[in-house]
């Protein structure tokens, strides 16, 4: 497999301008996605993975929000310098968004036809002829039935899942590098999530397209990615391939995470809770900041900030002060991916 | 041992459907068909379907904030169908509800004192100080502490909320809990918190809980049964452990199997259900599943399957049994 990274973040930060000050919601984040690659962004409210996502698509209101550094590489080039008539190119061409809410995302006053087709006129420069055709062609790959007569419907008349297919299609009718997937199937129902998940594994493995899937669910994670990163109040706390995060997780969040899920295949007596709340972003000021949740604190954690260490396992790094020594130590030459 | 708590019998709410100017009824949604079941004292009962399937509607009408259209509900013998509203806020001192969404179930203008005071004086509970006391002991029951009685509800976090919508519940010291997804809007490290608590909390004050959500991890862990719905109607209900490991309907076997599961490594083979839940304002004929099933057979296009004993203790309305 070649590993070329088709979007490459550097060291973002994002922060919010409120009373209290400059709050960073996004603090030094790095991460790569490959070619072709399902690369999981999991962590619950307030971890700052949507905020990720939006900064790539540069969506984030200005004011109050703001990139405050860093670098978002999508193939060599810099977006976060990049001009708004740029952008305007970039997004739904080049990278291109789904969002969780299928119903609010589609205009309830024009057609599906409509709405598709716009995005082809734009940036493939099509007419509206052959806009149109290609916009059946998408439905169609996308597994909706009688895509002739619903490219005349009204989101309305469309199912919740039927949105979410058709929202898949727009994101994907320019064939972008990049489809970043906002919580795709949190509002869907179990058996309406999996057809959608499925649809997304076939997706990426037709048209190559690098998916970034963000959720909560470690279920989907699971399921459909390869590569795993692990947000905690702002900052990446693990990353690493799906198999090592989920067999063999080295931070304390993550353990307690995976844990905490009630196993639909077992029944256990007790299940195991993570003591406390997430953090208000930015009341943490120094230290880990998971230090006030965690069984394994020391008193270290309280003053230092923690790196991202070396596990040893290709790809695998971890934010906590127990594995410090733990890359180093191991004798396997560890590989950056 | 086993006492039965309520018992539902033949439950139905049909929401009329009115169109043109005189407001005329020109059809109805369905959104509970024809549902029975029964609640053991102490035990947990878990209700899954997805969206649509009158779950909530259920929740809602065994404490009469829907009235039903036809069937009873008896609880400790008694048909709260009948009973007048005013006999009914007095039964309702045993039966509490504790709703999804801990930001919009709480009064925003109230103190948390005054939203747990509330249910004790609507009961005629206590002296003024004897329930400011009761609500500061409630507090600490819920994993809250006292001092938190003069606080408002936007002034703590989700799961802290949903404690105070628990505690709310318990107030009035009730035998029977009916919990609507009371854990779907929180984090996963808070909800596995919440539903400790409770447990510990059935425990404590020998609840009876009926348990509503769509997660099915989250009801095989909570529940000693589990009722599965589809469209309006019971498909199938059983021990938790006898559904989770061999459910007995085709809709129950392709909900677990839709469900993603936290390993990377697990294979399987996923019974992928095609096509949308049908509208309940025009339900199927026959099977409701029917339209779905990979089993679907000439009778169930036609004829209603009914709920039956198929092996013991274990019910499911589906014609390959019969």
């Amino acid at each position: 497999m070649v590993h070329a990274p088709v979007l490459d973040v550097k060291n973002l930060k994002t922060s919010f301008i409120t009373k209290d000050g400059e709050i960073p919601a996004v603090d030094d984040v790095s991460f790569s996605v490959n070619k072709g690659e399902i690369l999981g962004i999991v962590g619950e409210s307030g971890s700052g993975k949507s905020v990720t996502s939006l900064s790539i698509m540069k969506l984030i209101p200005q004011p109050p929000g703001k990139i405050a550094g860093g670098e978002i590489l999508l193939n060599g080039e810099d977006l976060v310098h990049a001009s708004e008539r740029r952008m305007r190119e970039i997004r739904g061409n080049e990278v291109a968004m789904i969002f969780q809410e299928p119903m609010t995302s589609l205009n309830p006053l024009f057609t599906i036809g409509e709405q598709l087709v716009e995005a082809l006129k734009i940036h493939k420069k099509l007419g509206k002829k052959a806009a149109y055709q290609q916009a059946v062609e998408m439905l169609k790959l996308v597994g909706l039935p009688r895509a002739e007569q619903i490219i005349r419907e009204y989101p309305h008349q469309l199912s919740g899942g039927m949105r979410q297919r058709v929202m898949i299609a727009m994101a994907l009718s320019c064939h972008p590098r990049v489809l970043i997937a906002d919580e795709p199937t949190t509002a869907l129902d179990v058996t309406i999530q999996a057809q959608i998940l499925a649809l997304m594994k076939d997706l990426n493995e037709k048209l190559d397209t690098a998916i970034i899937m963000i959720t909560h669910d470690l279920g989907v994670v699971a399921e459909v990615c390869q590569r795993v990163v692990v947000m905690y109040a702002g900052k990446i706390v693990e990353e690493g391939l799906v198999q090592d995060i989920f067999k063999n997780p080295k931070h304390p969040y993550t353990l307690g995470l995976l844990k905490s899920i009630p196993d639909i295949r077992d029944k256990q007596e007790r299940l195991y809770s993570i003591p406390g709340n997430v953090p208000k972003p930015g009341s943490i000021k120094v230290g880990c900041r998971f230090a006030a949740r965690c069984e394994f604190v020391m008193d270290r954690c309280l003053s230092e900030d923690p790196e991202l260490y070396e596990t040893g396992r290709p790809g695998h790094t971890v934010r906590c002060l127990l594995h410090e020594k733990e890359g180093a130590a191991d004798d396997r030459s560890t590989v950056k991916s | 041992m086993t006492e039965v708590l309520l018992k539902v019998d033949g439950l139905k709410k049909y929401f009329p459907i009115t169109g043109g100017i005189l407001g005329k009824q020109t059809g109805s949604v369905k959104a509970v068909d024809d549902i029975s079941f029964w609640v053991n004292k102490g035990e947990t009962l878990g209700l899954v379907g997805e969206s649509g399937c009158g779950k909530s509607t259920t929740g809602r009408m065994l404490m009469r904030l829907i009235d039903p259209t036809e069937g009873q509900v008896v609880f400790e013998g008694k048909d709260l169908v009948t009973l007048s509203d005013n006999e009914m806020r007095k039964a309702r001192k045993d039966m509490q509800m504790v709703f999804q969404d801990p930001f919009a179930s709480l009064n925003p203008r109230h103190t948390v004192e005054k939203i747990l005071e509330e249910p004790l004086i609507v009961h005629g509970i206590g002296t003024k100080k004897e329930r400011k006391q009761m609500v500061k002991e409630m507090l600490e029951v819920v994993g809250l502490s006292s001092y938190h009685a003069k606080r408002y509800p936007h002034q703590f976090s989700g799961g802290q909320r949903q404690r105070i919508g628990i505690a709310r519940a318990l107030m009035t010291r009730p035998k029977l809990i009916i919990a609507d997804e009371p854990v779907s809007a929180l984090d996963v490290s808070i909800q596995s918190q919440v539903l400790n608590l409770l447990e510990d909390l059935q425990k404590e004050f020998q609840l009876t809980y009926i348990f509503i959500a769509h997660d099915l991890g989250v009801v095989r862990h909570i529940s000693d049964r589990v009722g599965v719905m589809y469209l309006g109607r019971l498909v199938e209900i059983t021990e938790a452990d006898k559904l989770y490991e061999k459910p007995l309907h085709p809709y129950t076997r392709a909900l677990l199997s839709a469900v993603p599961i936290p390993d990377p490594d697990l294979k399987r083979d996923q019974e992928l259900l095609t096509g949308d839940i049908p509208s309940p304002a025009n339900p199927p004929q026959g099977c409701a599943f029917h339209t779905r099933c990979k089993e679907c057979m000439e009778i169930c296009k036609t004829d209603r399957p009914v709920l039956k004993e198929i092996e013991p203790g274990h019910f499911a309305a589906c014609h390959l049994y019969s």
